[in-house]
């Protein structure tokens, strides 16, 4: 029966939202990390994974190139690179 | 992938704090939860068929019923005698909260529901495009509290909607920020631990709405707790038990670093009289650090 | 057993041996001895149920739709402006697939406000998704809540049920009804086993966001649904009539249809009305018969024709208006016979009994009287036309 309309638990991860960014990206430098983890944190995309200092990288395929990750870094030690500088 | 239940690939804008804070308070109230929610972006950008974000039970109907639905969801989860294993979380945004949905609040609180009501307060309606809410704040420039000639914006403070819900003498109050995550996953753990109606308001930026840069919404949350505009205050029956105090820093910075507020730098009457809506938080709650 | 019971107690009473596990309603006249009677029902721990009193109807439709979701049966009822007060969320419920059981006590729509009965709150609710029963009696309405229950939460179609129960007529109304014991209502009526329900060891998300790729699908898929729900009410019905004995079809009754030539078309509390009248002119010889729609959603057309295609004159009978056009029934009853074979050589359109006018022998002989003659359209019976006459001045 078509017609519930139910959807399977965490199934948006195939809709890959990485190409929404448009100017750039972010770039963990894991040099003066300290695993505060607070990338991780507020990423908006729960795409930033990491366990341990300079360990932390982000996920391109749903990554819309916010920036939150490299305003809150205290270390400064996440960059917003131009998207085709990679 | 980070251990979340909050998924990637929902279709919220760049830097949504909404989709911020959504997901740390699933993530803090953990698995055994249900969520109802009411129609607006959360919904929307999170659970476009045949996909969802979720990975908890959630349940959307219809923009003004969230806290109805989930009062029937907590009393079939007390009829299944499984009222102590499962948290249900009724949640909206500011319109959804404190206009349309205000009367079905204000009934889960009165009759007493085990159940945490979260309001997402990014001050307008944003899924429609931006139309002023009763959480729009003084001042503001939106699509239906525009400015010109003869108005400086909304034309109305925000409504007191943490004092009119501690009104009801529930157990736990709390307003939260995305700009303090770690506090606001804090007040979502104290929450669940207690029995009966919850309510926490997150202040969530809007980069679209509010039109700051995409990369600045944990910056101006910061902004609006330590200029005053929007306090941090938890209440426990009724009673204020903890505020965040901060050492104030003027409204300007707050302002100046939104589109929404920029008809106002070169008016500092207007702004004096946000100054005094601070001001009057900061004296009203004692939210100066003693030191400053 | 057979007990001498107001209508509203009846119907309390079946809602009970249904078992739900939520009630939740907000009073409303003449709803009110339904939900004040399982209210003491709960109270006297006769029934293990919680009992939700909510603000408003708007938040007891939301508070079913969120039991429901969760797997588990639940209940509400209202009438009138609370109907259209729910309205919102009878459409949401229906197109969730939830199969919540609701009473309704029809009632007049306001304004002028007026609390008495006729059927202008149900008819306007007809395209909401809801399958939609009318009680001709006190018994018909307690039987139909076991019948909205099996068939609703039925896995093949999981659709909310409304049953329509005249307000003060029947809610009010003193009748001695069969009361059938706990056993018989366990035997027909199984517990509530959902197929999709929100369930933390199964995750799912309920009431997505649907967009222009599935929204056509999930419209028509509940579209297919009521046909399906036409196929399933007779057997269904007819199961009822081995546990119970007491036998409907389910959607369509007829009463001395077989040799009739002037037939009344009719839903409700009304037709009891016109079965005395049918038994009196019968007696004098007159070939007159009834028509009674159990079922207006899903609407049973083919049957419907092929009840009426061979009598002379029909007549339907109103409760509501479909104002600007033409009576809602009678609009449809019409339209069972455009491009078939067969026809009624004219089909009348009365309306009568608005806002708790009676409805007496003498409205139902005339109407009988009136289709010896022309066609008629929209027909106000027991119209005061020296009312009429006031003005603002």
């Amino acid at each position: 029966m078509f017609g519930p309309l139910v959807c399977k638990p965490g199934s948006s991860r195939n809709n890959k939202t990485g190409p929404w960014r448009t100017e750039l990206r972010p770039k963990f430098l894991k040099k003066e990390c300290i695993a505060c983890n607070m990338c991780l944190i507020v990423c908006p995309e729960a795409c930033i994974t990491g366990q341990g200092k300079n360990s932390y990288d982000f996920d391109p395929d749903f990554c819309k190139g916010c920036g939150n990750c490299a305003a809150v870094c205290p270390k400064k030690d996440i960059e917003m690179v131009k998207e085709d500088s990679v | 992938m980070s251990k979340t239940l909050f998924n990637s690939g929902h279709t919220a804008c760049a830097g949504c704090g909404q989709s911020m804070a959504a997901r740390l308070v699933i993530d803090a109230a953990g698995t055994n939860t249900i969520i109802a929610n009411n129609t607006g972006c959360l919904e929307v950008f999170s659970t476009k068929y045949p996909e969802t974000s979720w990975g908890v039970p959630f349940i959307h109907s219809l923009f003004e019923n969230a806290a109805a639905v989930a009062s029937g969801v907590e009393s079939a989860v007390k009829y299944l005698g499984k009222g102590d294993e499962i948290n249900i979380i009724a949640q909206a945004g500011d319109g959804g909260t404190a206009d349309i949905g205000l009367q079905a609040l204000s009934g889960m609180l009165e009759r007493g529901h085990n159940i945490l009501y979260v309001c997402y307060d990014n001050e307008a309606y944003m899924n429609t495009g931006v139309q002023r809410s009763g959480l729009t704040p003084f001042d503001t420039n939106t699509t239906t509290s525009p400015v010109g000639s003869a108005s400086s914006g909304n034309l109305r403070p925000k409504k007191p909607v943490p004092e009119i819900v501690n009104a009801h003498g529930i157990p736990y109050v709390a307003t939260a920020s995305a700009g303090f995550p770690q506090d606001l996953q804090r007040k979502v753990k104290k929450a669940i631990s207690i029995k009966g109606p919850k309510y926490i308001q997150v202040h969530v930026p809007c980069p679209l709405g509010w039109r700051h840069e995409s990369n600045r919404t944990i910056d101006v949350a910061k902004l609006a707790v330590d200029t005053g505009l929007y306090p941090l205050i938890e209440y426990e029956n009724g009673i204020i038990s903890a505020r965040r105090q901060i050492t104030p820093k003027p409204v300007e910075e707050y302002l100046k670093a939104q589109g929404r507020f920029k008809h106002l730098l070169k008016n500092p009457e207007e702004i004096k009289k946000i100054q005094d809506i601070a001001d009057n938080n900061i004296k009203k709650y004692g939210l100066k650090l003693a030191a400053s | 057993m057979k007990e001498l019971l107001e209508g509203s107690l009846a119907v309390a009473e079946i809602v009970r041996l249904c078992k739900p596990g939520v009630i939740s309603a907000y009073p409303i006249t003449p709803q009110t001895h339904i939900v004040e009677e399982l209210a003491q029902i709960v109270a006297n721990g006769k029934l293990n149920a919680q009992f939700v009193n909510v603000e408003s109807e708007h938040s007891a439709a939301s508070t079913v739709l969120g039991s429901v979701a969760c797997g588990v049966r639940s209940y509400t009822a209202t009438s009138s402006q609370g109907l259209f007060l729910m309205a919102e969320v009878l459409y949401n419920i229906a197109g969730m697939r939830l199969p919540v059981i609701m009473t309704t006590a029809a009632r007049a729509i306001s304004a002028p406000i007026n609390i008495w009965n006729d059927h202008q709150d149900v008819v306007s609710l007809r395209d909401s998704g809801w399958i939609q029963f009318h009680a001709e009696d006190i018994q018909e309405a307690v039987d139909l809540h076991l019948i909205a229950y099996r068939l609703g939460e039925d896995k093949s179609i999981m659709l909310p049920v409304m049953v329509c129960v005249d307000g003060f007529i029947l809610t009010h109304g003193l009748e001695t009804v069969n009361m059938p014991s706990q056993e018989e209502v366990d035997k027909f009526l199984p517990p509530y086993k959902a197929p999709y329900k929100l369930d933390i060891t199964n995750p799912l998300t309920l009431g997505p966001l649907v967009d222009p790729e599935f929204y056509t699908e999930a419209r028509f898929a509940l579209n297919e649904t009521h046909k399906e729900a036409l196929a399933l009410i007779p057997k269904i019905t007819s199961e009822f009539s081995k546990v119970f004995g007491r036998n409907y079809n389910g959607l369509i009754e007829g009463y001395q249809m077989k040799d009739a030539e002037r037939v009344i078309v009719a839903m409700g509390s009304v037709c009891g009305t016109v079965k005395d009248v049918v038994d009196e002119l019968r007696k004098k010889g007159k070939k007159v018969g009834l028509l009674k729609i159990t079922s207006l959603r899903p609407f049973p057309a083919s049957h419907i024709y092929e009840a009426l295609k061979n009598i002379p004159k029909v007549a339907v009978i109103d409760r509501a208006l479909s104002l600007g056009s033409f009576a809602p029934l009678a609009a449809e009853i019409k339209a069972v016979f455009f491009g078939r074979p067969k026809t009624p050589k004219t089909i009348s359109s009365f309306v009568v009994g608005l806002g708790g006018r009676d409805i007496t022998r003498e409205s139902i002989k005339e109407i009988f009287r009136l289709l010896t003659g022309k066609e008629k359209q929209g027909e106000f019976i027991d119209l005061k036309p020296e009312l009429l006459k006031e003005s603002y001045e």
